[in-house]
């Protein structure tokens, strides 16, 4: 049987961080920048779509510039609202502007081990087992590839993560680790495998493509082709900026939303121009370099902002968001992993960010922990409980149990008590146990979310990929081998 | 006394991160019959130890230390012909060969290790993003390369960090070059497994590594 799906929905919190006037300027600005500066497309069939339509391209330097007229009717025929669907119909993810969906983070390239505590390089069987794991979890909506499956060759290894996916969940799949025009193609034929043919995958893809973006205003070639090769077969497709304050993006908060957003967009026209009403999503995880040394942070206040702010313009072009949250850039599931992934998460989530990516990885997206991922889906069940707000009306206050009860008595024992008491969040994580028990071993939420994911590893049985479809994966990727 | 002037006119211009103004001051310099190579060291250095010490201390920030290492570079592009004429040179750490391996576009770490790198006093050969396996390890033997540094962003990509160490040993060239490998995706276990000698996950610190593995 198929889990049940948690989102955020119906919210009843909202956030306004920028103006009607703010998102237009911003959108302005970056209008300005495609044409008059212009984005990098080093792909030949890329470049071929925008000089078709009457763009300025440099075949040299791979630089095209758009009027902002071609690109703003391009994103109007991105269609506002579709589905990830999933092999299980019952676990489709509505992307309607009014459900916030957390999936796993991706692509780290460690894993903390499961069993032993030790870090060591990420592999196949990682892949499997997280998602497994991610299977079994309601909190979890859908999948990335959330570690490199690094015993396989570069080759083929994208295809090698998605068969690891799809043997261990029924959940839908979007991949962030296809990077060529061949292993798009291959990854798209494993998907018609499980779907059963080129029309049933288009009209239910059960796989959505990711692709980054290359910043400052630039685009990755085979990145580019992946996903007109993705668009061309209904996919969903997206393309995420990660401009840093600093190094790729202005030190300016405005200045890093306009370079992120004018390779997005650029990126988003692009495959409307190609297939036209194609499936497409916003995606963005802009941050703040570190001032001393550069790198990325996986975290700060900035984050939070961008978080907040990013919604406001995918909503701004109609088509849904995923949002970089969680991530964290800390070492281990700690006190910065805490806040960090709880700030960055509810900013992104009380603007009603469609996807929310990701759950478990830790030191800026680099190291898998199963206790991280676990202790992510709690702040999630936590944020989804603030989003419901307080409701004000006679059932919830209660007078006539107010009453009853009077001066220094206690609600222990009433009806009203019972019914709504499990609208009360019980965490699983956090250690609200007396002092003494605690003093007993001293342990705490990270060893019993360790303990809950061995715990669902041992014993979740995913609802299998039939054998033959299972063969099939493998007869397919290992045809990509051979080439 | 005069010169004591025009070389904390210097020190100041790195500080500042003013390329411009250094360059206008080494030429001066030259015009006034001034050493380059003391020029470089009693004035243009100053500066960069300054920000180094400032940087070091937390009163200064990765962006003032790239742009006291861009002043730096214009200054010593003014002096380098009359280096030249004079029959000196500048003292360098060692020669370092630079790139974003085959496949891979992203540029921005490797751009800000060769800054670090040039400003540090390593003579660097960027050779840009995309770079072929073959073509980094003719120019390590053509420039006598002390260092060959390599960064990726990808996982897929990063097995040309190792194909290029390869190609170093088939050509054998490998005993006399030390490989530094950098990018997101790669740790000290990949390090280990593709032989390379020194890594950092950030600029700054490849150029400590760079002068540990050279001894310097």
């Amino acid at each position: 049987m198929a889990g049940k799906i948690k989102s955020v929905t119906n919210p009843k919190l909202r956030l306004d961080i920028l103006t009607s006037d703010d998102i237009l300027r911003l959108h302005t600005a970056t209008l300005d920048i495609i044409e008059s500066t212009g984005v990098r497309f080093p792909s030949k069939r890329a470049m071929d779509i925008w000089e078709a339509h009457g763009a300025q391209v440099d075949r040299i330097t791979s630089i095209v510039k758009v009027p902002g007229q071609l690109i703003e009717d391009a994103l109007k025929l991105a269609p506002p609202k579709y589905n990830l669907t999933a092999r299980n119909p019952d676990q489709d993810l509505s992307l309607d502007g009014n459900h916030v969906f957390l999936g796993t983070d991706g692509c780290g390239v460690e894993v903390i081990d499961i069993n032993t505590g030790k870090r060591r390089m990420s592999g196949w069987q990682d892949v499997a087992d997280i998602a497994r794991i991610g299977d079994a979890l309601e909190e979890i909506a859908f999948h990335w590839v959330a570690v490199s499956a690094q015993d396989y060759p570069a080759k083929t290894r994208g295809l090698h993560e998605l068969r690891a996916i799809w043997e261990n969940s029924t959940k839908h799949t979007q991949t962030e680790s296809i990077y060529n025009e061949k292993e798009a193609r291959a990854a798209i034929e494993m998907a018609v495998a499980i779907s059963g043919g080129k029309d049933s995958l288009r009209k239910r893809p059960l796989l959505s493509i990711m692709q980054c973006t290359a910043p400052p205003l630039g685009q990755d070639g085979g990145s580019v082709d992946a996903a007109l090769v993705g668009a061309e077969a209904g996919l969903p497709v997206g393309f995420m900026t990660m401009a840093a304050c600093l190094t790729t993006a202005p030190a300016t908060l405005a200045g890093n939303l306009v370079v992120g957003n004018a390779e997005v967009i650029s990126a988003t026209a692009l495959i409307q121009l190609a297939y036209p009403g194609a499936p497409v999503f916003y995606a963005a995880a802009q941050t703040a370099s570190d001032l001393r040394t550069g790198a990325y942070t996986g975290g700060g206040p900035e984050d939070f902002l961008f978080g907040a702010a990013q919604n406001k313009l995918s909503d701004f072009y109609n088509i849904p968001l995923s949002m970089g949250s969680f991530a964290t850039g800390a070492k281990e599931p700690n006190w910065h992993a805490g806040v960090e992934n709880s700030l960055s998460t509810f900013m992104a989530t009380v603007v009603m960010s469609d996807m929310l990516l990701g759950a478990g990885l830790l030191h800026g997206s680099r190291i898998w922990s199963y206790a991280q991922m676990l202790l992510d889906c709690e702040i999630f069940s936590i944020i989804h409980k603030v989003m419901q707000g307080i409701v004000v009306d006679d059932e919830s206050l209660a007078l006539d149990v107010i009453r009853n009860v009077g001066p220094g008595g206690n609600f222990l024992s009433q009806k009203h008590t019972l019914k709504h008491m499990r609208d009360i969040f019980i965490p699983q994580f956090m250690d609200r146990r007396p002092y003494n028990v605690w003093e007993e071993k001293k342990d705490d939420g990270r060893d019993w979310a360790l303990e809950k994911a061995r715990k669902i590893l041992n014993t979740h049985q995913p609802e299998p990929l039939e054998g033959k479809i299972s063969s099939e994966l493998k007869k397919i990727i290992a045809s990509v081998e051979k080439e | 006394m005069q010169n004591e002037d025009l070389f904390k006119e210097m020190a100041q211009s790195i500080t500042d991160g003013e390329a411009e103004i250094a360059a206008d001051l080494a030429r001066k310099s030259i015009s006034l019959g001034i050493d380059p190579l003391e020029a470089i060291n009693n004035g243009f250095v100053m500066g960069v130890n300054y920000v180094g010490d400032q940087f070091s201390c937390g009163n200064m920030f990765l962006p003032e230390l790239v742009m006291a290492g861009e002043a730096m570079k214009a200054a010593v592009a003014v002096l380098e012909p009359e280096l030249a004429r004079r029959g000196t040179e500048r003292k360098m750490l060692g020669k370092v060969v630079l790139c974003t391996v085959e496949g891979d576009i992203h540029e921005i770490g490797k751009t800000l290790v060769g800054t670090m790198l040039s400003a540090t006093g390593f003579q660097v050969f960027d050779m840009g993003v995309d770079v072929p396996v073959m073509k980094v390890v003719e120019k390590a033997r053509e420039v006598g390369a002390d260092i060959v540094a390599m960064s990726a962003l990808l996982t897929t990509t990063m097995v040309h960090q190792k194909d290029v160490i390869e190609a170093l040993e088939d050509v054998g060239l490998r005993a006399n070059v030390k490989v530094m490998v950098g990018g997101a995706p790669v740790t000290q276990e990949w390090v280990k497994q593709i032989g390379a000698d020194g890594y950092s996950e950030d600029a700054i610190g490849a150029a400590r590594v760079a002068k540990q593995l050279l001894g310097v």
